[in-house]
């Protein structure tokens, strides 16, 4: 099986985030591999662990993981993570052109170098967390003509058949959908834990391949991505003022009651 | 005079209190349309009456519940193309969001996601980074697609007789590529006759601190006919279902009253209610993060609190 995972790099989700200029402004935060990623990451190994006769992919095993991001040139350290927990090699599309990029650019460019290949399967995570759409797995199936299944909480795969079953997590409950590989699978963090990259991991990462591709490599226009080509554009940003500071009661046996009082002062009953 | 589309939301025969909120911002904008993909349609369409419609057009054929987004996006790309709507408008559920994303695509449109509020010059507000920021923005390429929250907008109460087409549509008429993704089954959350997580105006949700027993939490619930949630901690240790999760990887709430019982407040649990309009927090640990949004907190033992309050809240209302 030939896996491709969509990991994105963003500031660190325990961070809080402000906005400079339309733009969320990632200098002032660390910039980490997309939590969210991490379980996608995670699944793509488990799934060559069970199909590879060695258990492992890489030359010769016929399974390979290929991570792919578009973003920034320091966004190679969040791939080295990815790569770090075992993925065999990157593709990271940067180019000056992309910043400001929305989701139907990124969907773009990412679409142009997973067709340009021919991966069985797709991972992502449900979102990135910094922009939260969760939008960009639909809008690849879409590009690529490839199978959606979104918000997996459990994978599994038949190659002789190239057939895939999922079970999906939504707003309803469970639905478990089937399909044909290819495919684009986001999941959920229930999926898996992800491992911590071990120290043979690490080592074993810095040899391995991150091919970076500019937007000429990939034979896009510039005019049609980046801030300028954006669809959608943003107006002005605000913090919101802090909540004021409420009322805290520490309870001496009649903590319940004076809920209810406020909840009565409040009309809520 | 300008048209809008939006995309009717339903399950088990009902249409969503959400698909009522796209009406109202729709009607800000121009005449709406709405979009009903099903083959039986007919109570649907007795609902619609109460919604602020102008048309609508039922879509059957296809059983969509089988697929992914992919079919229906495919059709209402094909319908944007005919009749050039201003916007389309759709709630912000997973499938809603999906379809909006795949129908950007297809139609060369911009996409805007979960907006709180629209104008009817089209400027959409969204609550980013966990509802610490308030961002403005529109669309400015082709149909302006936005996804919309739920409790955005109060609904009032409106009659309405909109004119109705009804299209036929057969798979075979589709493009396969639409076709590719099938569901196979379905286990549906119960609800237990609670509110929807995301429509209830008061939310009463369990972390960690219940160690498993949420009995405390779904009384209390109860006695308010609220919804019940939970943090991640509690879905994760398998407590309670993860569609009831609220947070960053969970359900966002915006409701009227929120009260978090054990839970300590983390980041990603706060990304998912902030925007409540009240917050209470029932909590042991005096410390809790979760405490510095609360409206009220009472620092306590979950287990003597809860009883104690809904009791109360019982004898008050009888
Ligand atoms: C990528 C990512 C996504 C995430 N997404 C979400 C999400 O969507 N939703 C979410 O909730 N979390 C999410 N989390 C997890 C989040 O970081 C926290 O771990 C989680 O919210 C903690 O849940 P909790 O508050 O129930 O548990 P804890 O943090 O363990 O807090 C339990 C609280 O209960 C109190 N308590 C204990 N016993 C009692 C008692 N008897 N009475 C009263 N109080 C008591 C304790 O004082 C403590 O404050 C995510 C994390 C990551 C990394
Ligand atoms: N710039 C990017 N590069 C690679 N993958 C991305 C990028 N942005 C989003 N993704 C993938 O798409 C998923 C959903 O992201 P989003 O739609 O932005 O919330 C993420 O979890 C990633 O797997």
């Amino acid at each position: 099986m030939k896996i491709a995972v969509c990991v994105k790099q963003v500031p660190d989700s325990w961070a809080e985030k402000k906005m400079a200029g339309g733009l969320l402004d990632r200098a002032s935060v660390d910039a980490v591999l997309n939590d969210l990623d991490e379980y996608a990451v995670e699944e793509a190994l488990r799934l060559v662990e069970t199909h590879s006769p060695t258990g492992a992919s890489g030359e010769g095993s016929g399974h390979s993981i290929t991570i792919i991001s578009m973003g920034p040139d320091r966004a190679t350290e969040a791939i080295r993570k990815a790569l770090s927990m075992g993925a065999d090699d990157a593709i990271l599309i940067s180019d000056p052109a992309l910043s400001g990029s929305d989701a139907l650019a990124t969907s773009l460019v990412l679409a142009a170098v997973i067709g340009a290949k021919d991966f069985d399967l797709i991972l992502c995570g449900t979102e990135s967390t910094d922009a939260r759409m969760s939008v960009i797995p639909a809008m690849l199936a879409q590009r690529l003509g490839f199978a959606q299944l979104t918000f997996a909480g459990s994978i599994s795969v038949v190659p002789e058949t190239s057939q895939i079953t999922i079970a999906r997590m939504t707003d309803v409950g469970v639905e478990n959908m089937k399909a044909k590989l290819p495919a684009v699978v986001s999941v959920i963090e229930k999926i898996n834990e992800p491992r911590y990259p071990s120290f043979k991991g690490i080592m074993a990462s810095k040899k391995k391949t991150i091919e970076v591709k500019t937007l000429s490599d990939l034979g896009i226009d510039p005019a049609t991505v980046g801030m300028s080509a954006a669809w959608s554009e943003v107006k002005d940003a605000q913090a919101r003022p802090p909540r004021a500071a409420g009322v805290k009661v520490v309870d001496d046996g009649n903590g319940g009651n004076a809920l209810v009082n406020f909840l009565v002062e409040k009309r809520v009953i | 005079m300008s048209q809008v589309f939006i995309l009717v939301d339903h399950a088990g025969g009902h249409i969503t209190k959400a698909t009522s909120e796209l009406a109202l911002f729709g009607k800000r904008i121009g005449e709406v349309t709405a979009l009903i993909f099903s083959n039986e349609s007919s109570p649907l369409l007795e609902e619609l009456t109460t919604m602020a419609v102008d048309r609508a057009v039922v879509i059957e054929g296809i059983n969509f519940d089988s697929y992914s987004a992919a079919p229906v996006a495919r059709i209402v790309a094909n319908l944007i193309s005919e009749k050039s709507p201003s916007a389309f408008l759709v709630s912000s559920t997973v499938k809603g969001k999906e379809v909006a994303a795949r129908a950007a695509v297809l139609t060369n449109s911009g996409l805007i996601t979960d907006a709180i509020d629209l104008t009817s010059e089209l400027v959409a507000t969204q609550s980013i980074f966990g509802g610490s920021t308030t961002v403005h923005s529109q669309v400015t390429h082709g149909c302006a697609i936005v996804t919309l929250r739920s409790n955005s907008i109060e609904v009032e109460a409106t009659t309405s007789n909109p004119v109705v087409e009804t299209v036929v549509v057969s798979v075979d008429s589709l493009d396969p590529s639409a076709l590719l993704d099938q569901v196979i089954s379905l286990e549906a959350t119960v609800s237990g006759g609670r509110p929807e997580l995301t429509e209830a105006a008061i939310v009463v949700s369990g972390g960690r601190g219940t160690n498993g027993d949420f009995t405390p939490v779904e009384a209390l619930a109860d006695s308010l006919g609220a919804a019940v949630g939970a943090s991640r901690a509690a879905t994760d240790a398998g407590w309670y279902p993860h569609s009831h999760q609220v947070g960053q990887t969970g359900k966002t709430v915006s409701p009227q009253l929120y009260l978090a019982c054990g839970i300590s407040g983390a980041i990603q649990h706060r990304a998912g209610m902030q925007t409540s309009k009240m917050i209470i927090a029932v909590n042991k640990d005096a410390e809790a993060p979760i405490f510095d949004l609360v409206d009220f907190g009472v620092v306590g033992d979950l287990f003597a609190v809860l009883p104690q309050a809904t009791a109360g809240i019982l004898s008050k209302k009888s």
